[in-house]
């Protein structure tokens, strides 16, 4: 499958720059608008939440600590939640050259994960010109990003595949997804910091595999902290689980694919 | 015997429905799970193709066709027996496929070629043929949603055919294209052959058929029904095609000692008793006509039972099967009414014989209005053949004579 995806990776390197290039044909902006969708959301909350609702955040007593915070669990989920969204109906919209030209498979997650980390590194550039806007000057720590980064997308990639092979069978599995995504985008501390929660709902975040991976931005982002890695375990074993099993899925259900497209 | 490049054993597919999801789920992980239902697409197909062969799959919609394609290419795989190909299997696409709107011509192929399994180097390197042959020029480095039908077209075969295959599939996508881009493309498509490729037609064109290929398969309910020559197997089709309306339809076929194959289907309600070619002055029969001859075509057809309205159908085909010339009674309004059991219905085509030299053959058929597909009585495929020979008219070529003359004149420099 590894060697097979080697020898198709100027068809993937090629389809990359399509989904890139595709999504923003022909807009003035271009490229820009996937950066400006999270910065632009990102403001919103940021205005309404600690402007309106006077949110203040634990730890930092900076005016610009809550847009920086939001910035950076943004940035997170955006990573997360564009790679899972798109695998889940990469097979579905590929479905007529799949049916026609034999290629291997794999590529189509690897084009949605290709583009999910050159648009997620394009919102990195971005954020860090608006923190210096804020006047924060990113730290050593930002380094620590590229781990978040991997285990992120790792962990997207797994269940996105997974749940993309299941969708083309039953297309419930697609719609039901967006909603989950949104309830646990809430579940997530991102536009709240961890403190908040109340102790009897504090097993909801204790559970929630994304929480650490979206602490390893605010630390790196926010406080220049480098992560604590022992909550991250259970992502990781998570991440390979999914991973692994999702690849066998699609090993699995690879010759009934096309037969249900 | 030339060697097989595509050896298609017992294929079958199977598209099996599962009481539920979790039950086809389960199956992935070893469960024993019995579908609920299985439909075969395709069953127990076999054939070989040879270097060289052309060959067309012919049928209806939903025979099996594309699914067969489908395995051939390897999108698809087989639920029994196996397809083995010596070598590439290059498929001209349909419009579009594998191509990304936004790119240019040139990404494309790139793009589209990469999905092909090309390498970037390879693609380097074949890019100025496949740039000369789709002739796009300036278009060539413009987006492809800028293009037209027509231009796409020229792309996808241009990149398709851009390194010569073992097997080729091409699937109803040359009549796409203007006609001056049609020959050139067809003309590539019998360079193959000669040098070895082996094509895979699906058409519903019947005169590509004759055309291009040496050997048809007919597939119908996912069974392969005929395999053989193309005159045979495409006027089986045809009366195959009639026999779907008409229940009681009867079909019988035989090869004559002149090579035409003789096919004749229908209810014979109303059969012909007569159908010769006659001179329409001496009224005896002709086998060989000269250019310009006078000619009449008369059938004499006698009703078995009452049947409320008849027409006539002639058509007039050339060697490969092409259609010269046809037309019926509906269309010229001399449709025949209420005829009653053991009535005699006697009609006359005079017509000047204005054809080239060469074979030609008449089919008659007896139905009840435009199409035979309402009421079939009678169909004859190729039941008069004749020959035409330049007796004496100045030489020409082609299938048909033109009453035509030069008019010159030689304009000497002062």
């Amino acid at each position: 499958m590894l060697s097979a995806l080697w020898r198709y990776r100027y068809f993937v390197m090629a389809s990359i720059v399509g989904e890139l290039r595709g999504r923003f044909a022909r807009s003035r902006l271009g490229l820009l608008w996937s950066i400006l969708h999270p910065l632009a959301q990102a403001a919103i909350f940021a205005l309404v939440l600690a402007e309106v609702l006077g949110a203040k955040l634990g730890g930092i007593d900076d005016k610009a600590a809550y847009p920086m915070y939001l910035l950076a669990g943004m940035a997170a989920w955006t990573l997360f939640s564009e790679i899972v969204s798109r695998s889940m109906t990469v097979f579905i919209e590929y479905s007529a050259t799949l049916k026609k030209i034999a290629f291997p498979r794999i590529c189509l997650p690897v084009i949605v994960w290709g583009s999910a980390l050159v648009n997620h590194a394009l919102l990195l550039v971005a954020i860090a010109v608006v923190f210096l806007f804020l006047g924060k000057v990113p730290g050593v720590a930002w380094l620590a990003l590229p781990l978040g980064i991997l285990l992120i997308s790792v962990f997207a990639f797994g269940l996105g595949m997974l749940l993309g092979v299941f969708n083309v069978f039953v297309r419930d599995i697609g719609q039901a997804v967006g909603v989950v995504l949104q309830l646990w985008f809430w579940l997530t501390p991102i536009v709240y910091p961890v403190s908040v929660v109340p102790d009897h709902l504090r097993w909801v975040i204790n559970l929630n595999p994304m929480v650490p991976l979206v602490e390893i931005y605010h630390e790196a982002m926010v406080f220049d902290r480098w992560p604590d890695f022992a909550p991250l375990i259970v992502p990781v074993i998570l991440s390979v689980v999914l991973l692994v099993l999702s690849f066998m899925v699609f090993k699995r259900a690879s010759p009934e694919l096309v037969d249900a497209l | 015997m030339k060697p097989v490049v595509l050896h298609v054993e017992d294929v079958g597919k199977c598209y099996a429905a599962y009481s539920s999801n979790m039950a086809r789920f389960a199956s992935w992980f070893g469960a024993k799970v019995r579908p609920v239902s299985e439909s075969w697409a395709v069953r127990d197909v076999g054939f070989t193709l040879n270097r060289g062969e052309a060959l067309a799959l012919i049928g209806q919609n939903g025979a099996g066709k594309s699914t067969l394609l489908k395995l051939i290419t390897g999108t698809v795989r087989p639920t029994t027996g196996r397809i083995s190909v010596a070598g590439r299997i290059s498929a001209i696409l349909e419009l579009g496929l594998g191509f990304n709107p936004e790119f240019t011509g040139r990404q494309n192929v790139y793009q589209a070629g990469g999905l092909m399994g090309f390498s970037q180097e390879e693609l380097t390197r074949l890019m100025p043929e496949i740039e000369a042959f789709a002739e796009l020029d300036e278009y060539f480095d413009e987006p492809l949603r800028v293009y037209s039908s027509g231009m796409q077209a020229r792309l996808a075969f241009s990149l398709a055919t851009a390194v010569r295959p073992e097997v080729l599939i091409v699937d109803e996508v040359l009549s796409v294209g203007d006609s001056y881009f049609q020959h050139k493309s067809f003309d590539r498509i019998r360079r193959f052959k000669e040098e070895g490729t082996a094509i895979l037609f699906v058409t519903h064109s019947m005169g590509d058929v004759r055309a291009l290929c040496e050997r048809v398969i007919l597939l119908d309910q996912g069974k392969v029904l005929r395999d053989g020559a193309p005159d045979e197997v495409v006027d089986y089709y045809n009366a195959l095609i009639a026999e779907k309306d008409n229940a009681r339809l009867t079909v019988e076929q035989r090869r004559e000692s002149n090579g035409w194959q003789y096919t004749r289907s229908g209810t014979f309600e109303i059969t012909a008793k007569k159908f010769e070619l006659l001179d329409a002055e001496t009224r005896k029969p002709v086998a060989t006509a000269r250019v310009g001859q006078k000619l009449a075509l008369r059938l004499v057809a006698m009703a078995e039972s009452d049947i409320p309205q008849l027409v006539l159908g002639v058509m007039l085909r050339d060697r490969t099967g092409h259609i010269v010339w046809g037309t019926n009674t509906w269309h010229t309004e001399q449709i025949q009414r209420e005829i009653r059991k053991g009535d005699e219905v006697e009609f006359t085509l005079s017509f000047t014989c204005s054809l080239g030299p060469g074979s030609y053959s008449f089919s008659p058929a007896l139905t009840s209005s435009d199409t035979h597909l309402v009421n079939n009585y009678e169909w004859q495929d190729n039941a008069v053949v004749f020959d035409v020979l330049n007796a004496d008219r100045t030489f020409f070529v082609g299938s048909s004579w033109l009453d035509a003359k030069f008019t010159v004149d030689h304009r000497v420099e002062a």
